[in-house]
């Protein structure tokens, strides 16, 4: 079979009347929705702590104690879980020249006219950058959690090395929700996203808007393939 | 205890027989950890403070079993690790340690140079600045910074805000644990329980004002025989403190067991607990606020049906006759 090149294993266009293209594989939904359930749960149980204001949130999860003993698992699961969705993702959200033009026309991208942008595989650049943003923040994220978990690594690191931990989680805690707004945003902008996520499929007419290359390699794929 | 009097003026007196109330309560609290708009407080109470004078200490640790006595916590016992030091940290079962260091001074002569660990009371506590948990960490017009155990949910914060490392928690109820000035037994007219076992006088306790003006006694005193840096270290970075010492090396406070020399917040912790959430918090609010009115009343990219035509037709071409 030829090769990938905008593309995952698994892909593949599923009816032709209408055209529904299968995007995400029941194993690949599944491992977000546990990403994305722990990444809610620590941006509530983390803004408890990061606010007065915002303490209230801590009834959420049973009081302060049980928040501040949830987090920093919660936080482990999402590593992990995180983990498993980059060795799948990350070799489709590798950067290619036409992310160049593309953040070059952002107006565009921001009007909707999305006949004046390039051709794309199966991610565009602000997609690819909300993955690679993700990945570097909850590195990060893991990293200065550690260093300030209290209940099992008290002694792990120095006192001031400790007070940078703090500082770094909070600002990098900061970035991540504003992230995952943008994440959340564009998925609901971009009408027609969501059910990659939930049912798996997208349409054709959503494939031949936002992800043209993609679409064609899988329909060539199909074209090409052995006979059934 | 004087009616005229708010706070105990020395630790030597002896409690008074007949049951009293509390003199110390919520409405003398000045600042409350994660509560910003606290009310201001009903009245203010005569600063206080315990000096200790390192140079009259003989190091016998009354003031410790005192402390573990009175606050009834049972340290874990310890190996011997070659000092008289015991245990070898303060933990959420020691409350105040007496610190041994050996120092050869300048002239080849030895000096045991014993100094009382424990919370400072800040005038500026970088624990109760650190502490994310409304009211678990209070300051009193007195002086006295308090943990106020229930309200704590064991994050450490104040482990990270505090300059002096003084604050542990504990392992079992995953509470944090310090040197509470003895709160309690000031409330009733009482000095601290270190300050009233000590048999020197090292620890000595009252009103600021009258000891701070002992301090200077002491320090002359030391001045005359000889210790010609000795001095007061009541340091004015964390805005002076309510525990605070005489020592006869006043100009290398490090010599006794890494006393900072310049004690203060943090910049870092002060970054953390000050910009971050405010940039932080507007930042989240505005992108939150922003997408949820852009998405009901923006535009949103929709596919059309010319979308959804031409890959129809461009998908039943590439395909094999056939499939559908
Ligand atoms: C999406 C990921 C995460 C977010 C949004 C997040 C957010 C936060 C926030 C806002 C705080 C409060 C900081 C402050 O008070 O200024 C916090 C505290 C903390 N975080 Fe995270 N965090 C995340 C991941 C992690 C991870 C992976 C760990 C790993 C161990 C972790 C461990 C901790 C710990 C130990 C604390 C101190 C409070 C506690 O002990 O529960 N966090 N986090
Ligand atoms: S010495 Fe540490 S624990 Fe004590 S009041 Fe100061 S900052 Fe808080
Ligand atoms: S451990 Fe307790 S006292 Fe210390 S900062 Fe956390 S909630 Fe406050």
């Amino acid at each position: 079979m030829d090769k990938r090149f905008y593309s995952q294993p698994g892909d593949r266009i599923e009816t032709v009347d209408p055209v529904l293209v299968s995007r995400y594989r029941r194993f690949t939904r599944a491992n977000h929705w546990v990403t994305a359930a722990s990444l809610i749960v620590l941006l509530l149980s983390g803004m408890a702590l990061f606010s007065p204001s915002l303490f209230f949130l801590t009834g959420l999860f049973g009081g302060g104690q049980t928040t501040r003993w949830l987090h920093p698992f919660v936080g482990i699961l999402l590593f992990f879980s995180f983990l498993l969705m980059f060795v799948q993702l990350w070799r489709l959200n590798l950067p290619r020249p036409e992310d160049v033009t593309w953040v070059g026309h952002i107006g565009d991208v921001v009007k909707g006219q999305e006949e004046k942008l390039p051709e794309l595989g199966k991610y565009n650049a602000g997609q690819k950058f909300i993955f690679w943003a993700m990945s570097a923040l909850i590195v990060v994220l893991i990293g200065s959690g550690v260093m300030i978990w209290e209940q099992y690594f008290p002694h792990l690191v120095s006192i001031p090395v400790r007070r940078w931990a703090m500082l770094i989680h909070s600002l990098a805690a900061v970035a991540i929700i504003l992230t995952f707004i943008l994440h959340v945003y564009a998925a609901i902008w971009t009408r027609g996203t969501i059910r990659a996520m939930t049912r798996g499929t997208v349409t054709g007419g959503w494939a031949w808007r936002h992800h043209r290359k993609w679409l064609r390699e899988l329909a060539g794929r199909e074209g090409r393939g052995p006979a059934k | 205890m004087d009616p005229n009097l708010d706070s105990p003026r020395t630790a030597a007196a002896n409690p008074p027989i007949q049951p009293m109330p509390a003199n110390l309560g919520a409405g003398d609290v000045i600042r409350a950890s994660a509560m910003p708009d606290l009310a201001p407080p009903q009245r203010q109470l005569t600063p206080v403070a315990k000096l200790i004078d390192v140079s009259k200490c003989i190091g016998c640790k009354a003031c410790q079993s005192a402390c573990a006595e009175w606050n009834d916590t049972v340290p874990p016992i310890e190996e011997n690790v070659g000092s008289y030091q015991n245990p070898s940290d303060l933990g959420p079962e020691m409350f105040t340690l007496m610190r041994f260091s050996e120092y050869e001074n300048p002239n080849g002569d030895f000096e045991w140079l014993i100094r009382k660990d424990g919370c400072m009371h800040c005038t500026d506590p970088g624990c109760l600045k650190a502490c994310p948990a409304p009211g678990a960490i209070v300051q009193y017009s007195n002086g006295i910074v308090d943990f106020i155990h229930e309200n704590c949910i064991g994050c450490g914060y104040c482990v990270t805000g505090c300059p002096f490392n003084i604050p542990r928690v504990s392992k079992t109820d995953h509470k944090s644990y310090k040197c509470t000035l003895c709160s309690d037994r000031v409330a009733v007219g009482q000095g601290p329980a270190c300050a009233k076992a000590c048999p020197t006088q090292a620890i000595v306790f009252g009103h600021k004002d009258d000891m701070i003006a002992h301090a200077e006694e002491r320090v002359a005193d030391l001045k005359s025989r000889g210790y010609e840096n000795a001095g007061i270290y009541d340091p004015a970075g964390v805005g002076g403190t309510h525990v605070f010492y005489v020592l006869h090396h006043a100009d290398q406070p490090a010599l006794y067991s890494n006393l900072p020399e310049d004690p203060r917040i943090s910049p870092v912790v002060e970054g953390w607990k000050g910009i971050t959430k405010k940039v932080g918090l507007a930042a989240i609010g505005i992108a939150a606020v922003g997408s949820i009115l852009h998405g009901l009343l923006g535009r949103a990219n929709r596919v059309t049906a010319e979308d959804d035509r031409e890959a129809e037709e461009y998908v039943e071409h590439s395909l094999p006759p056939g499939r559908s």
